[in-house]
């Protein structure tokens, strides 16, 4: 019997941490440790340390891509905040039996496939397309606008898959906002931006960072996008690692490429704490405060 | 903010969520080739996707992929959550935080690190490295699901069946196990969407020799339009739709 529990137990155990071991953390060292190996042509990589995969990285020419990647990436963000933002607070001030009615209809098609959805966004985005047959419809423009194949189709259609990657963070963080501080502020005499300046914003700010981290780091790896609606010229930094390993077959670049994401998702992890840490500080009521 | 401008807000944002699916599915049964009129109703694009042997194919493999995927992944992610749940064990810790990290990685990141550990133990790209690798990536949210159903429980059965004499097992398979159950099927049925509409990671494990739908619809959808996709995409729309409106109202299923 002693037996039986202990193999319950270890299974229960064992299963799940080989597996993380296994196929989580053991593929990121080594990701980490093919970034500076030696590329060959014959057997993709040659086990000798070597910082070519690195200095490609620094290569003026690519600092320029990566750039583009990560500007289309933080625009993205913002008009997904742009967006989120104010659509959570519409969404607050509803009766909470709405709440979760709304917010899962917006969930529903997020959790479709995200490539048909880009394929969809084609559609609109062409010259013969409905945004350009509307605008045609209501004299607006003259000719059709090149609206695909531009940076403008890349980020549109960015911020249109991740946008509830921004909206759920806020959502979560707003519903822990305690309503009693805005009033009392209004009862001190506090306008509606001043609320929402001193008080929602900082309080929300956690919320904010996690959401621009949730669509940040893909916006930058969903190279179907880029493919889809960018043509060849806009790529992301997704294509490049893309390219890297399937075409160009020099791993070591690709490798040190996906060191840099991970890189970039602890500096936003870092910022993730450091707004906590600040909203907590700026008025948030938590346990120790009683 | 008055009333009408709130509702006019969300209505926009929502329109604007559900607009470009709208015309997919408008365009899977319009008589035109390139959607940009309507030429009337008709179903052969349906038709010629039921015809179309290698897309049918890689329907099958994905189904293939996404049940046995999701199923091992359930398993494992069900035991996790339990043993984090109900078990102190050396290196806990780092399992919580290599299932927080397994979640947050962006896809592309894993698919080159399982593709650096698939080309250097030799595993062939194929069916095992596309199982392999959906299994990673739907293990976190299954663990999620069951443990955050676990936490909301109140253990103190467990402890009377342990004080009557069961063993682990006998208190997992006869008491935790029922009580997790919609949380469990609810874990499934995401695991298996997740599988069925992944493109980034699979894209990098998959090898010529097994095809997969998303994979599929990719190649199909780069060289230009092909009313086909509209019907695979409003297919595999709706039926996404409804496996998350299953697994949502699991969730919420409570036990009387």
């Amino acid at each position: 019997m002693n037996m039986q529990i202990n193999q319950f137990r270890f299974w229960a155990i064992g299963l799940a941490t080989s597996w993380l071991a296994l196929f989580v953390l053991v593929p990121s060292l080594m990701v980490l440790v093919t970034s500076f190996l030696t590329r060959d042509p014959d057997f993709l990589i040659r086990f000798e340390f070597s910082l070519d995969g690195w200095r490609s990285v620094f290569d003026p020419s690519f600092i320029s891509l990566l750039w583009d990647s990560l500007s289309m990436a933080l625009i993205t963000a913002c008009i997904c905040l742009a967006i989120a933002y104010p659509f959570v607070m519409c969404l607050m001030s509803l009766p909470s039996k709405w709440r979760p009615i709304i917010l899962f209809l917006l969930i529903v098609p997020f959790w479709t496939n995200s490539l048909v959805r880009i394929y969809a966004i084609q559609y609109l985005l062409g010259k013969k397309g409905l945004i350009n047959d509307a605008m045609l419809g209501i004299g607006l423009i003259d000719k059709p606008l090149d609206l695909l194949y531009t940076p403008f189709a890349v980020i549109f259609g960015l911020s249109y898959i991740l946008l509830p990657f921004m909206i759920l963070p806020i959502y979560s963080a707003m519903e822990k906002l305690d309503l009693r501080l805005l009033d009392a502020a209004k009862d001190l005499g506090a306008n509606a931006a001043q609320r929402l300046w001193r008080i929602t914003l900082p309080l929300t700010l956690p919320g904010i960072v996690a959401g621009s981290l949730m669509v940040i780091l893909p916006a930058m790896g969903m190279f179907f996008v880029a493919d889809l609606l960018g043509g060849s010229k806009h790529a992301l930094l997704g294509n490049v690692i893309k390219n890297q390993f399937i075409q160009t077959r020099d791993w070591p670049f690709g490798a040190a490429l996906s060191v840099l994401m991970i890189i970039l998702l602890s500096f936003m992890l870092w910022l993730y704490y450091r707004a906590t840490k600040l909203s907590n500080r700026q008025g948030g009521i938590n346990d120790s405060d009683f | 903010m008055t009333q009408t401008f709130k509702f006019g807000f969300i209505g926009l944002v929502l329109f604007y969520v559900y607009s470009p699916i709208f015309v997919l599915m408008v365009n899977s049964v319009n008589g035109s080739r390139y959607g940009n009129k309507w030429q009337g109703f008709t179903f052969k694009w349906y038709e010629k996707l039921f015809e179309n042997d290698a897309l049918m194919q890689a329907a099958w493999h994905s189904l293939v992929v996404g049940i046995t995927s999701a199923t091992a992944a359930t398993v494992i992610g069900t035991l996790a959550a339990v043993a984090l749940q109900r078990y102190r064990f050396y290196g806990k810790g780092a399992v919580s935080s290599l299932v927080f990290v397994s979640m947050l990685t962006p896809d592309i990141v894993m698919a080159i690190a399982l593709l650096i550990l698939f080309v250097t133990l030799g595993i062939e790209l194929g069916y095992i490295s596309l199982l392999i690798a959906h299994i990673t990536f739907c293990l976190p949210f299954v663990i999620i699901s069951v443990f955050s159903r676990l936490k909301g429980l109140d253990m103190s059965v467990t402890e009377a069946a342990r004080d009557l004499g069961a063993n682990e097992w006998q208190v997992f398979s006869k008491i935790i196990l029922p009580m997790i159950l919609p949380a469990v099927a609810s874990g499934w049925l995401l695991s298996f969407t997740l599988s069925i509409d992944d493109v980034i990671v699979s894209a990098f494990v998959t090898g010529p020799g097994y095809e997969i739908l998303p994979l599929k619809v990719y190649s199909m959808v780069r060289v230009g339009v092909s009313p086909e996709v509209n019907a695979i995409s409003t297919l595999l729309f709706v039926g996404s739709v409804v496996l998350i409106v299953i697994s949502q109202l699991l969730l919420r299923y409570k036990r009387k």
